[in-house]
């Protein structure tokens, strides 16, 4: 008789399929009906859906530099809390992680946080001034292995640098996630440029500056053959490229964020600085343009842009406000609001788009695994019958600039597994770990 | 109605109430004692964290015509100067009892956050942000109007008016066109494709790049101040082409209508929107413009401070 961690009784597969799983040792240990022996601890999983655990590709721990914000502790903490058993850590911290010396000790600190992995995003260029390459070899070859490199908070601007980036990167399969904001033409620039923006007298940040440095990169990068990721991807006209790139065969990958999916910008409107993100929320159209192209494939995954501030940088006028928004732990309820609820997506392509497809563009192999004996057991628990009210008060997150604050949504999250411990269950987040 | 923020804030016969109450209070400025006791006790300040001269004068005289206590807060030697936050200003004023605050402010939106927030009770009335409107001065401006040319009716039905110039940052022209539209007036903004926001289309206005052909149908032209950071920018070759084609001068003053008149919001560039010749001449109306901003901001606290409007023939 085998004594399982964990069995969750009577949860659906994202196929719809009912099985019990069983979680022993790190790994799941069965799938199905046939689990005949002992559990240390039962989970009734009915109305609830199993699926992998989530992969964000683009978070923003702020550690090391501004720990006011967040630290890889308090963020793994809203990670796990929003399903999440991998993120990629974004550069621009203080210092940048433009050394392997910082990817390194960003990684550790996951490593020590334990909730989840933690794996560092390279800068592309030293110190995110888009002007020389940064030690991307000696990032790559570090404990920390990265593979995504990316200037996200600034544009890889100059085509050349771009070009030089997108051919180094082959060497070991890496890939350039492009923050696509051409900044000749977004200079000072608050909010979507249109209707909106004529009325508020909101400086505009035209679609076409992000659109074009997409059509530039998808160009670049079939010329030289390697892997590009768009970050962030907001407009109608942005879809269209991508969809012509992956049409041509060119090796390119675009993410959308949640609130991307759901919010518009006449919310700036209020100017309140919640709102306020880069790349700015859209238009009505740019939505259903973005929610159809992630249902369809031509963006291949969700990427939260979790970008925690301190209070005192957005409780200030618009035009002094940071730009970003809270994303962990409202992803997948988002989602579920946007995409399932919609009939545009079931969970087996939500499983793809949260999980699978970023830990392949990521490179991060324990993750996004099937449902599977024998796979690592990160995997998440969501039960979609039931709600939740979002207040910014109780986010895990050391920041409170969540834009969903008294938001009803759908969804709630009540288990995540790492590596085959539970690191969140019903609203409470493991002290220990993984240690 | 607790605030003045965006002339959306205001229905047409609001706006006109507040056009009639300035008119009933424009003849006590006109009677030997020019004061009134309505706001007496009660604390207005004046916050202005952007320079202005003739703005915030006219309100403090605004103010002290109706017997209010004024403090002025400027950003020039004052702790804004030393990076204080909004919030911070905000919570002091309210500390200091401030019944309204009349802001000015670089950033649009800033005093919709003032009056949204938690920070303060008291009213808040929008002298200008950042490029988003200025309210009064358009209150003033309809009024000018209003005087001169408004057929005896209570609105600006009929009229043509033509607002020239840098479209895209003018506080003063969105929030014209929102209030001159409402009043029934025909609104045509002029300006070089540049500075016109992308997203106009929808603005209750007409857009034309031709100034020549406008300016013979139309009863008013509004003339806007270019802003001298606007040359450097690319916004148009130079001050020279710009003053061609979209300045006003005697010329083209010469095809106005008979009794069509000429505004500014002032500070004014000579020679470059507005000739000195069409500044001083008998169609310009831009130092009453400046008198009638007086009474107009007297309204405006007189209706949030006191409670309603002046009854016509009271006093």
């Amino acid at each position: 008789m085998t004594t399982a961690d964990f069995l969750i009784k009577g949860a659906s597969l994202p196929d719809g399929k009912k099985a019990d799983i069983s979680i022993s040792n790190g790994v799941i240990a069965s799938v199905g009906s046939g689990f005949k022996g002992e559990a240390h601890t039962v989970i009734d999983g009915r109305d609830c859906v199993v699926l992998p655990g989530l992969v964000d590709l683009h978070t923003h721990l702020r550690e090391p530099g501004r720990e006011d914000a967040e630290t890889v502790l308090s963020g793994s903490s809203a990670g796990v809390k929003g399903g999440f058993t991998a993120v990629s850590a974004m550069a621009n911290t203080s210092p940048v992680a433009d050394t392997a010396g910082v990817v390194e000790q960003v990684y550790r600190l996951g490593q020590e946080a334990g909730l989840l992995d933690v794996f560092p995003i390279g800068a592309v260029t030293q110190g995110l001034k888009g002007e020389s390459l940064s030690e991307i070899g000696a990032m790559a070859d570090s404990v920390a292995r990265v593979r995504v490199f990316s200037d996200d908070g600034n544009c890889v601007s100059d085509p050349l640098v771009m070009r030089r980036a997108l051919e180094y990167i082959k060497k070991f399969g890496g890939v350039i996630a492009q923050h696509a904001q051409d900044p000749r033409m977004t200079i000072g620039s608050q909010m979507n440029e249109g209707e909106i923006s004529a009325r508020l007298g909101l400086k505009g940040w035209p679609a076409v500056a992000e659109e074009a440095i997409i059509a530039r990169d998808v160009l670049l990068a079939d010329h030289v053959k390697s892997r590009l990721h768009i970050c962030h991807l907001t407009t109608a006209g942005g879809v269209e490229i991508i969809r012509w790139a992956k049409a041509r065969g060119i090796d390119v990958t675009a993410e959308v964020t949640p609130h991307h999916l759901l919010l518009t910008d006449d919310l700036a409107s209020s100017y309140d600085p919640v709102y306020k993100v880069n790349p700015p929320l859209r238009t009505e159209s740019d939505v259903h343009a973005l929610r159809e192209a992630l249902a369809d494939g031509t963006i291949d995954i969700v990427a939260t842009d979790h970008a925690p501030h301190p209070t005192e940088s957005k409780e200030c006028e618009w035009q002094e406000a940071a730009f970003g928004m809270l994303g962990l732990e409202t992803a997948l309820s988002i989602v579920q609001k946007t995409m399932i609820e919609t009939g545009l997506m079931n969970w087996v392509q939500v499983a793809d788009r949260m999980s699978i497809a970023p830990a392949r563009i990521g490179g991060y192999e324990n993750h996004g695994q099937p449902l599977v004996v024998g796979s690592v057991a990160n995997l998440v628990v969501i039960n979609p019958t039931k709600k939740w009210t979002v207040d910014r008060d109780l986010v895990l997150s050391k920041s409170s600039n969540t834009p969903y604050h008294d938001h009803k949504l759908p969804g709630v999250i009540t288990h995540t597994f790492f590596k085959g411990k539970a690191t969140y269950s019903n609203g409470i987040v493991s002290s220990t770990g993984d240690k | 109605m607790k605030h003045l923020l965006s002339i959306s804030d205001l229905s047409k016969p609001e706006a006109i109430s507040i056009l009639d109450t300035a008119t009933e209070l424009a003849r006590v400025s006109d009677g030997a004692v020019k004061k009134l006791p309505t706001l007496r006790g009660r604390t207005i300040v004046n916050l202005f964290a952007e320079d202005s001269t003739r703005t915030r004068i006219s309100f403090e005289a605004a103010a002290k015509r109706l017997s209010a206590d004024v403090i002025n807060f400027s950003a020039k030697g004052s702790s804004l100067s030393k990076g204080e936050s909004l919030k911070d200003t905000a919570m002091t004023l309210q500390a200091m009892g401030a019944d309204a605050v009349v802001i000015r402010h670089p950033a649009s939106g800033a005093a919709q956050r003032l009056a949204d927030s938690e920070w303060m009770s008291g009213s808040v009335v929008n002298a200008g942000d950042g490029t988003h409107e200025h309210p009064s001065q358009a209150l003033l401006d309809a009024f000018t109007i209003r005087k001169h040319l408004g057929m005896g009716g209570s609105d600006l039905s009929g009229l043509n008016v033509a607002i020239v110039g840098d479209i895209l940052h003018s506080r003063v022209a969105r929030s014209n066109v929102l209030l001159l539209s409402m009043l029934g007036a025909k609104v045509t903004l002029v300006a070089p494709p540049t500075l016109l926001p992308v997203g106009i289309q929808n603005w209750p206005a007409t857009v034309s790049y031709d100034f020549d052909a406008v300016i013979p149908h139309v009863d008013v032209v509004m003339m806007l101040r270019v802003q001298q950071e606007r040359m450097s920018d690319l916004f148009f070759p130079n001050a020279r082409e710009y003053s061609r084609y979209f300045g006003l001068n005697g010329e083209r003053m010469a095809s106005m209508k008979s009794g069509a008149i000429v505004m500014h919001p002032g500070p004014m560039n000579r020679g470059l929107e507005i000739s000195a010749e069409v500044a001083d001449s008998a169609r310009s109306v831009i130092t009453e413009q400046v008198t009638n901003g007086v009474s107009v901001r007297m309204a405006i606290l007189y209706v949030l401070l006191a409670g309603g409007a002046l009854e016509v023939g009271s006093n």
